[in-house]
């Protein structure tokens, strides 16, 4: 128990200081600009690629919206046809490690 | 066959789109049963279909977060998720590979990143496979040992139990999770959450490949909880890196939305799989997964050593994963069929 007990504690020294080491290393790659070519592109594409050129904010509020929303979705249709098949979605009966 | 390739419009590639839904039906059936995002097998897959590598990255973790969502969903229902335990794991999670992300910067500049991380990644993948059949090794000893004392072994008993020795920690504050029916010091799971996700940080992944065995080992989930609790922490975790992905214009959302199309339906059947397989087979069926992602790392680490080796088994290692996405889907699949046709037997019976 106690070597456990000192373990632990070496173990959460070491955490403890890394934020030190690792925020005095700072630093990052240079920054690479991407740019989507909509020449090829029409309707919704082509909007989508206009947003990304113009504002990458935008893009990212829109994509964070929009994955879990397509996600649940899916997710929510899904559920309907496995309910259809005759599945009980809503208990398991298997309880152990 | 035109109508079989999609323009990309941000990446500005031609792709061929069933390949995604078939990927992402792979990627999401391992990933709703095993509780993991699944970045080590869906990255060499989507730069097989031609998606350039910055794009790999940022594409996939987009499609995790949607996919985890509906896996989330489904074992929540289940009674698999303890939220709790997820949202104080959630801080460690985030603080650790924010810390991890920052040593790789500091690796980079020494010039020894790709290294050090391939090395951690192994030493790490060789201990989780040891100890998942370790573990159950030393489960069926215990079942063998109770069959010839004439009494059956307890369906909670483990195999390995570190988690006994650390919940006598009672560091305070003590928490009750309800879910995992785990009773420890709060310290415990944001140590290992931050932890683990120092890990991640450092080796660029979600982390669910090591948080699913840490949560049942060293924090005493049951397996399915871990599965599910674990899941949660991806989506989250998911969801901030397509967050940071999009904002350096690194996400293919097209991709990601036809990926989830097959992930949507992958991730449920890889949930509802669990309920039909035992605790103890998911570890081993996990033990498998970790085994043969260490096999396509050491792949890539010889094509380093020998560089002449690399047009032989580069291509190895792909195939490698891609097969055993879908050797490991195909029997997760099913299983389920088989445990759902017998359930939908049984309902028919008692009618």
């Amino acid at each position: 128990m106690a070597k456990i007990r000192n373990i632990f504690l070496m173990v959460t020294c070491f955490c403890l200081t890394l934020p030190a080491i690792s925020l005095a290393s700072g630093g990052g790659g240079a920054p690479i600009v991407i740019v989507a070519d909509t020449r090829k592109l029409t309707g919704l594409l082509a909007w989508w690629a206009n947003l990304y050129n113009e504002s990458h904010l935008y893009f990212t509020i829109l994509t964070i919206i929009l994955i879990p929303l397509i996600g649940v979705i899916f997710g929510t249709l899904a559920d309907f046809v496995m309910h259809f098949v005759g599945i009980d979605l809503k208990s398991r009966e298997l309880a152990e490690h | 066959m035109d109508w079989l390739y999609i323009l990309m419009p941000i990446a500005g590639v031609k792709i061929f789109w069933p390949g995604l839904i078939i990927l992402g039906i792979g990627v999401g059936v391992i990933g709703g049963f095993f509780g993991m995002g699944g970045a080590w097998m869906v990255t060499p897959g989507l730069n097989i279909l031609g998606f350039p590598m910055a794009f790999a990255i940022g594409t996939d973790i987009a499609h995790m977060a949607g996919k985890s969502l509906i896996s989330t969903m489904r074992h929540g229902k289940f009674g698999n998720v303890d939220y709790k335990l997820g949202f104080i794991m959630l801080f460690g999670t985030i603080a650790g590979f924010e810390i991890g992300a920052q040593m790789v910067m500091w690796l980079e500049r020494i010039g020894n990143v790709e290294i050090v991380v391939r090395w951690i990644y192994l030493f790490l993948l060789t201990f989780i496979a040891w100890l998942v059949f370790h573990d159950v090794s030393k489960r069926k000893a215990k079942d063998r040992a109770a069959k010839a004392a004439g009494r059956e072994v307890d369906a909670l008993a483990t195999g390995v139990e570190w988690h006994k020795t650390l919940h006598k920690i009672k560091i305070p504050p003590m928490v009750h999770l309800k879910e995992a029916g785990v009773y420890c010091s709060a310290w415990l799971p944001i140590f290992v959450s931050f932890f683990t996700g120092w890990l991640a940080g450092i080796l660029g992944i979600g982390g669910g490949l090591i948080r699913m065995p840490s949560l049942i080992y060293l924090v005493g989930c049951p397996t399915h909880v871990a599965v599910g609790t674990d899941l949660f922490e991806v989506m989250i975790s998911g969801l901030y890196g397509a967050g940071s992905y999009t904002a350096k214009g690194r996400v293919e959302l097209v991709a990601a939305i036809i990926m989830l199309v097959g992930a949507a339906v992958g991730a449920q059947v890889g949930a509802v799989a669990t309920k039909y397989i035992k605790g103890y087979g998911i570890r081993v069926a996990f033990g498998l997964a970790v085994i043969g992602c260490a096999t396509s790392i050491v792949l890539k680490m010889i094509t380093q050593w020998y560089p002449a080796t690399k047009g032989i088994l580069d291509p190895v290692s792909t195939v490698l994963i891609l097969a055993l996405v879908f050797g490991m889907a195909l029997y997760i699949t099913l299983k389920m069929v088989a445990g759902a046709k017998r359930e939908i037997a049984a309902k028919k019976a008692r009618a």
